[in-house]
């Protein structure tokens, strides 16, 4: 019972701070373009990239 | 991008670039615009296919796209758009996190509580639930209950209201049982069927945001503004909203006109196909009114404006096609036919139910509690799931063979389609000139190379259909001196101390270009729409559908006919925006379903009365937005195809259906026996709903 009652409060804790952490993105247009997010990481940019 | 100290002298612009699709091409734009002075950021939107560039005072939007066409991509200004685009996703992405961590939350508590959680651990892990689930529907469940509530308000039913009311009930329940310290919760339960509907709607959403920026980027044609002849000789630029009767445009060659208007200098050929769908060149001289949306295809003339913006041809057109698109928006989706037979059972099942049990000698709290287990078995999560997964799986298929799904219910109008109407300019035909094939393969390398060269110095669209055909069959051009273009005339320079030229022919009935090479004789290059490549297939295959196909046109009766005689198939010309709707709605009106396949304005209100219509990528804007099918590869066979993955999508659907059916018809005994625990709900629910989503799979090569 007690190792419930510390438990459950960091699995709800942990789980809260993923939804937060999505909103935050939510809210930092980070959904805006998929697609380029995908294809994004395949640029290579050893030379400096401006954006 | 926003970290960027804001300098006073910085514009922001977007281009749409509709041929970007990897990463390769998303670098090559970047680098492309950040190598110029000037550019102070260029950032590329792959899923919209648009590049919103900052830049400064030294260079405008004509500059950026042409550093974007030196990266080699096509691109068009946009307007900026004030507003950020809307997106049908982006609203239930909130509550689908919601859900989905309030029920995994909420499963880990009754995966203890069935695993024999007892006593004041079961009624904590309750409360627990409940303080969780909660906030959580009330959240989560919101664009279900509006959606219902609003179906209920107008004395219907729709899908959500079964939904909403197995979702409110459960939690209703659940929180009694918790009070009184039961047994049984069914928090799990509610928030697993939220998350699984919200995750098919947010797919169905994907799809349909998907479709929309793919078609948004593509549309360009009409002209947005002219330049602008002032008193004094001054030329200014004015966007179409701001121009005004009496104004007199300078209409380039190539340019499109952005208003009706009288030709007061000058005579040019002008494409009115747009408007008419006759394909042929128009000669319009002094005196002679210009539509808007024509194009100007041999010289500059200037336009006294007669007619501007609402009032135009065009906007006419525009107003025909609303209307025809009410009239389509009175059809009923599958998906909610069913639901009007599905809910009443439902509900009335779950009622006798209750009954039966107080009959039976029950209380009425386990009567209820049986009646609200009937309830949410039969909640349709498998049916909430049938349609739109089939359709986004499909779309998906569809979307790599290079076909865009405007709308889902489209699959369901077209699967049932038995007879199509197609135009010709632009769409049994490319729509463009094509230099005739044999007398291109005439020209040996050094007259190809000089035509080449020459082509590539003009704007004019008969040169660009040239060099475009050239640099296709990998012609180097030649070293040209002294070039210069006569509007109305041709290219002429000299080539190794020859004077070439590539002009007007002096005399010819069809339209062509003459190259002249300084040696040897003249070469008459005929340049023609041509049909599209697989035209005759795909109408055979249509045939094979059982799709009975014929040629509904706006250009003359001639022109028709021999398109027709070389497809095979039945042909009327003539026809204006309103005659191709009317025939349209005769047709349906005797009971068929009709396809409308066209490109142009005049396409419009065709496109929008048809039970479905599909239009090429290179339609006009409004024939892009009446459509519910865009396909942008050159084939025609892209017709049969979709026709094909529609059936097969309205396959899937009713098995989907079938299977949701068995399962209740499995499901459903027990819950009224009284025999479903929460345990039972939640693996039941989910074993159907899964295996709707593996049926739906199986369309992933709908398209092929």
């Amino acid at each position: 019972m007690n190792g419930v009652l510390i438990l459950l409060p960091i699995a709800l804790l942990l789980g809260l701070a993923g939804l937060a952490a999505f909103f935050w993105a939510l809210r930092n247009n980070q959904f805006d373009d998929p697609d380029g997010a995908a294809a994004r990481i395949l640029i290579d940019d050893e030379e400096d990239d401006a954006a | 991008m926003s970290a960027l100290p804001q300098l006073p002298d910085e514009h922001v612009s977007v281009l749409a670039v509709p041929r970007m699709h990897c990463a390769g091409c998303m670098s090559k734009v970047e680098r492309g615009l950040l190598g110029h002075d000037g550019v102070i950021a260029a950032r590329v939107n792959l899923s919209s296919r648009m590049v919103t560039v900052t830049h400064d005072g030294s260079v405008d939007e004509g500059d950026l796209t042409r550093f974007i066409a030196e990266a080699g991509f096509e691109a068009q200004p946009r307007r900026r758009q004030a507003e950020k685009p809307y997106s049908a996703v982006k609203p239930l992405l909130a509550p689908l996190a919601v859900a989905a961590f309030a029920a995994m939350n909420v499963m880990l508590l009754s995966v203890s509580v069935w695993s024999g959680a007892e006593g004041s651990t079961r009624e904590l892990f309750h409360w627990i639930s409940a303080l969780i689930a909660l906030p959580a529907i009330g959240f989560a469940g919101r664009p279900f209950f509006k959606s219902a509530w609003g179906a209920v308000k107008r004395g219907t039913t729709n899908m959500d209201v079964p939904i909403s009311l197995g979702v409110i009930i459960a939690s209703g329940l659940s929180l009694y049982e918790t009070w009184v310290g039961g047994q049984h919760a069914w928090f799990d339960g509610a928030l697993m069927l939220l998350t699984f509907l919200l995750a098919g709607r947010v797919l169905d959403a994907m799809m349909r945001d998907k479709a929309r920026s793919g078609v948004e980027a593509l549309v360009s044609q009409a002209a947005k503004g002219a330049q602008v002849v002032g008193a004094d000789g001054s030329m200014t630029y004015l966007a179409a909203e701001d121009l005004q009767p009496g104004m007199v445009m300078r209409i380039a060659t190539g340019e499109r006109l952005a208003a009706d208007g009288e030709i007061v200098s000058g005579s040019s050929k002008f494409d009115q196909s747009l408007l008419t769908g006759e394909s042929r060149p128009v000669a319009l001289a002094r005196g002679e009114t210009a539509l808007a949306g024509t194009l100007n295809l041999e010289a500059p003339v200037d336009v006294r404006v007669s007619s501007a913006g609402k009032d135009t041809t065009l906007a006419e057109i525009a107003r025909l096609m609303e209307a025809s698109t009410q009239d389509r928006s009175r059809y009923v989706r599958f998906a909610d036919r069913a639901a009007r037979l599905y809910a009443p059972a439902v509900h009335s099942l779950a009622l006798l139910t209750v009954v039966g049990w107080l009959v039976a000698g029950a209380s009425l709290y386990e009567a209820l509690v049986i009646g609200v287990a009937v309830l949410i078995i039969t909640c349709p999560c498998a049916l909430g799931l049938a349609v739109p997964v089939a359709q986004v799986v499909a779309s998906g298929a569809l979307m790599r063979a290079g076909v865009m799904v405007k709308d889902g219910s489209a699959f369901e109008r077209l699967a049932s389609v038995d007879r199509a109407l197609l135009d010709k300019t632009g769409t049994l035909t490319l729509g463009r000139p094509v230099p005739d094939a044999q007398a291109l393969a005439m020209l040996d390398d050094e007259e190809a190379g000089i035509a080449l060269a020459l082509a590539s110095h003009s704007r004019h669209p008969l040169s660009r259909a040239m060099a475009k055909a050239l640099v296709a069959r990998g012609v180097a051009p030649a070293a040209l001196e002294n070039v210069v273009e006569r509007a109305g005339e041709g290219v002429f320079a000299t080539c190794h101390g020859r004077a070439v030229a590539l002009k007007r022919p002096d005399s010819s009935g069809t339209t062509a270009v003459l190259l002249r090479t300084g040696e040897g004789a003249d070469r008459l290059i005929p340049i023609a729409d041509t049909l599209r490549p697989d035209a005759r297939e795909a109408i055979a295959r249509m045939r094979e559908q059982g799709i009975e196909c014929s040629i509904l046109s706006g250009d003359t009766a001639r022109a028709v006919t021999a398109v027709a005689h070389e497809t095979g198939l039945t042909a009327q010309g003539n026809a204006r925006p309103e005659d191709k709707q009317a025939l349209v709605g005769r047709l349906r009106a005797s009971g068929r379903k009709v396809l409308m396949v066209g490109d142009g304005l005049n396409d419009g209100p065709a496109l929008a009365a048809a039970d479905a219509s599909i239009a090429p990528g290179s339609a006009s804007d409004v024939g892009l937005q009446a459509a519910d099918f865009v396909f942008v590869q050159d084939s025609l066979s892209a017709l049969p195809r979709t026709v094909q993955a529609a059936r097969r999508t309205m396959q899937v659907v009713k098995q989907n259906f079938a299977l949701a059916i068995v399962y209740n018809l499995f499901a459903v005994p027990l819950a009224i026996a009284g025999l479903v625990t929460p345990l039972i709900a939640a693996v039941a629910m989910s074993a159907s709903s899964l295996l709707v989503v593996a049926n739906s799979l199986r369309l992933v090569r709908a398209a092929k």
